[in-house]
């Protein structure tokens, strides 16, 4: 028996811990440009190769950290849905892949759904996991997608969806066909608030994820290279019968043909999002969320000085989207009308 | 007429059934009572036969192309139908025909995918496949019919969205994405009947709907069972494995609440009997409508929404 091995070894791990995820080979090369890339530098350029600026899939959990002011955010949890509701059995049964993506990924299904603030503003991110049965939208996925819209209208906050997923979940048949118009009724609801609904879309974005909520967003973000479109290019070259070109279904050919307003660098997202957010988020500011902001939007101003709202601007809209803030700001400004948040609204 | 292969046997018959009467001569009494019996075991067959179709053989029947189409389907239940064409932006699209009409006297948006019945007419509309162009009319019809309160009746009969270079480069996705959040927001019923085949996104596109019915032998799916065949079998000899684990007969999408009803079709499918099929969906629409009218605009905006929010929950 050896004593390092089975004492020694043991009892080291249990004091620095497992080491978990470390891979077998420390670099990888580029599928773009064949670069090799070194993981540690890799995931310091936030898994965009720095040879040819290729983006990588990038971990949920990783993304969701270099989105969120300081990295901090809060997961929010699915609730639970019917797994394998057709009982679905092809070479593998679907309770058993399910099972296998759970273990793979530890997390219940292809959707992460995570709540704070990006440059101040709150927010509530969806998104998908490619790396669970390829980011497919089943009843789980859709789940998500409802649960997130509830938090942003519960929190007042920013929805922003990020699809990576190859369409429909299949095993599901047409309960997953319905996740299309479900997904839709849920951003909805985010867009009946007066909420921004952005959607960053990533590599890939196909089928019916694609044809639903992904594609009504009030402002569409890709990053560069990422494959969005419907039909897949195989289906659609044994169709036409041609070859397609090399930048068919990219980014920036959805930007070519005003599918998307902007492709944005991976790391451009946080300050792009922030930017639009502090300029959409009119509303919302107004009511509370943002008041240590007051003077920034001094332009939009539509408010008289002691705080009582008057014309059609921000604080009229915010009537609508928010009556019972409007009326606790009106109250304090008519009670107090040196009172703080009076203030605020009086200097917007 | 296509020939379906497990009807073979039913075929025959009819086939001699059609001799015995081009007969002529003295054996002309014998000659009826025969054709009689056989007649009898036609219908039997039929009976027995469409009774127990399996889901491989409904996607069969639904993609029969002597079913009745769209246009049958306005021709005899429509009247006053003015076609209206164009998306105001591109093109007309004759894979997804609408315009106004009256049903039952009532006046109403009605719109569909036509495949055509044969060369010319599947060419001219593009085997019901719809592009960007057709959604975007769709939706241009739906909003129409919002803003004149005036109800719409969807007919659902797709293989799916078209799968073209010049589809992809005018938004399919978003074309579609649209079509079903106009489905969404409009004030005014929607009434879906998939009458065919109900392929995928192509066909939710326009059946988001406050009452979605299929016909007995009519199929909806998320994806061809061929195409699911050839991802997950790596085959599409596998098609009818997949047709069936794919749950998408109207009586599996019933079972599983993801339509309101089935309308039945007479004993050998819609293809056999085109004017009683048309005046069954034709009772279904009557009564779907007169359950609807009349509506309060924000509710039943609101109930179609509800309807959808519930799909996939326990
Ligand atoms: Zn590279």
């Amino acid at each position: 028996m050896n004593w390092l091995t089975n004492f020694i070894r043991p009892r080291i791990r249990s004091i620095v811990g497992e080491q978990k995820d470390v891979p077998d080979n420390l670099w990888q090369k580029c599928e773009a440009c064949e670069g090799m890339l070194f993981h540690k530098e890799l995931k310091a350029n936030l898994n965009v190769c720095y040879h040819c600026g290729n983006h990588l899939a990038i971990d949920v959990k990783e993304r969701l950290a270099i989105m969120f002011d300081e990295g901090k955010y809060e997961r929010v949890p699915t609730p639970a849905v019917p797994h394998d509701p057709l009982k679905f059995k092809d070479s593998k049964k679907y309770a058993d892949r399910l099972k296998a993506s759970q273990a793979k990924t530890r997390e219940l299904d292809a959707i992460q759904i995570a709540r704070g603030t990006i440059g101040g503003q709150k927010v509530v991110i969806a998104a998908f996991d490619f790396a669970f049965m390829g980011g497919s939208m089943g009843t789980a996925v859709g789940e998500g997608i409802v649960k997130a819209a509830e938090t942003a209208v519960k929190d007042h906050a920013a929805l922003i969806v990020i699809p990576a997923s190859g369409g429909a979940r299949m095993q599901e048949g047409a309960l997953s066909l319905m996740q299309m118009p479900r997904s839709i009724v849920a951003v909805n609801m985010v867009k009946e608030e007066g909420l921004p609904y952005i959607v960053l879309l990533t590599n890939p974005t196909t089928g019916g994820v694609s044809a639903s909520f992904a594609m009504v967003g009030d402002i569409h973000l890709a990053e560069p290279g990422a494959m969005i479109g419907f039909a897949g290019r195989r289906v659609i070259e044994e169709t036409v019968r041609e070859t397609l070109p090399k930048e068919f279904q990219t980014a920036e050919y959805l930007l070519d043909h005003g599918m998307v307003d902007m492709v944005v660098k991976r790391a451009d997202i946080k300050e792009t999002l922030s930017r639009l957010l502090d300029l959409l988020m009119i509303r919302t500011k107004v009511g509370g969320a943002k008041l240590g902001n007051g003077g920034k939007n001094s332009n939009t101003a539509s408010a008289s000085k002691n705080g009582k709202p008057s014309g059609r601007g921000p604080v009229a809209l915010l009537k609508k989207a928010a009556p019972e803030i409007l009326k606790k700001k009106a109250a304090n400004a008519t009670s107090e009308p040196n009172a703080k948040p009076a203030n605020k609204i009086a200097s917007r | 007429m296509s020939q379906l292969e497990f009807e073979k046997p039913i075929l025959e018959l009819e086939g001699k059934i059609t001799e015995l009467r081009n007969m002529s001569g003295d054996s002309a009494l014998h000659i009826s009572d025969e054709v009689g019996k056989m007649q009898s075991k036609v219908s039997k067959l039929l009976t027995a036969t469409y009774s127990k179709l399996t889901p491989a053989q409904k996607v069969q029947v639904a993609r029969h192309g002597d079913r009745p189409h769209f246009l049958d389907y306005v021709n005899a239940m429509v009247t006053d139908f003015t076609p209206l064409a164009g998306d105001r932006n591109f093109a007309e699209d004759q894979a997804l025909l609408g315009g106004l009409g009256r049903f039952n006297g009532q006046s109403v948006v009605i719109m569909g995918h036509e495949r055509g019945h044969d060369t010319d007419t599947r060419l001219k509309h593009n085997f019901g496949m719809a592009r960007p162009e057709g959604y975007r009319k769709a939706q241009r019809l739906m909003e129409m019919a919002d803003h004149f309160q005036i109800p719409i009746i969807t007919l659902v009969d797709t293989a799916g969205a078209y799968p073209g270079r010049g589809a992809e480069e005018r938004g399919q996705a978003q074309a579609i994405a649209k079509s079903i959040e106009v489905c969404l927001n409009v004030k005014v019923p929607i009434i879906s009947v998939i009458i065919g085949e109900g392929g995928s996104g192509g066909a939710i596109a326009i059946a988001t709907a406050d009452r979605v019915y299929m016909l007995e032998h009519s199929i909806y799916s998320v994806i061809s069972p061929e195409g699911c065949a050839s991802i997950l079998w790596r085959s599409a000899a596998n098609a009818p494995d997949a047709a069936a684990a794919l749950k998408l007969t109207a009586q599996d999408m019933k079972e599983n609440k993801l339509i309101d009803g089935i309308i039945a079709e007479p004993i050998g499918g819609a293809q056999r009997h085109k004017a009683e099929t048309i005046e069954s969906v034709a009772v279904q629409l009557r009564a779907a409508l007169k359950e609807l009218t009349p509506w309060d605009p924000d509710a039943i905006k609101k109930s179609r929404a509800k309807k959808f929010l519930a799909m996939g929950r326990a």
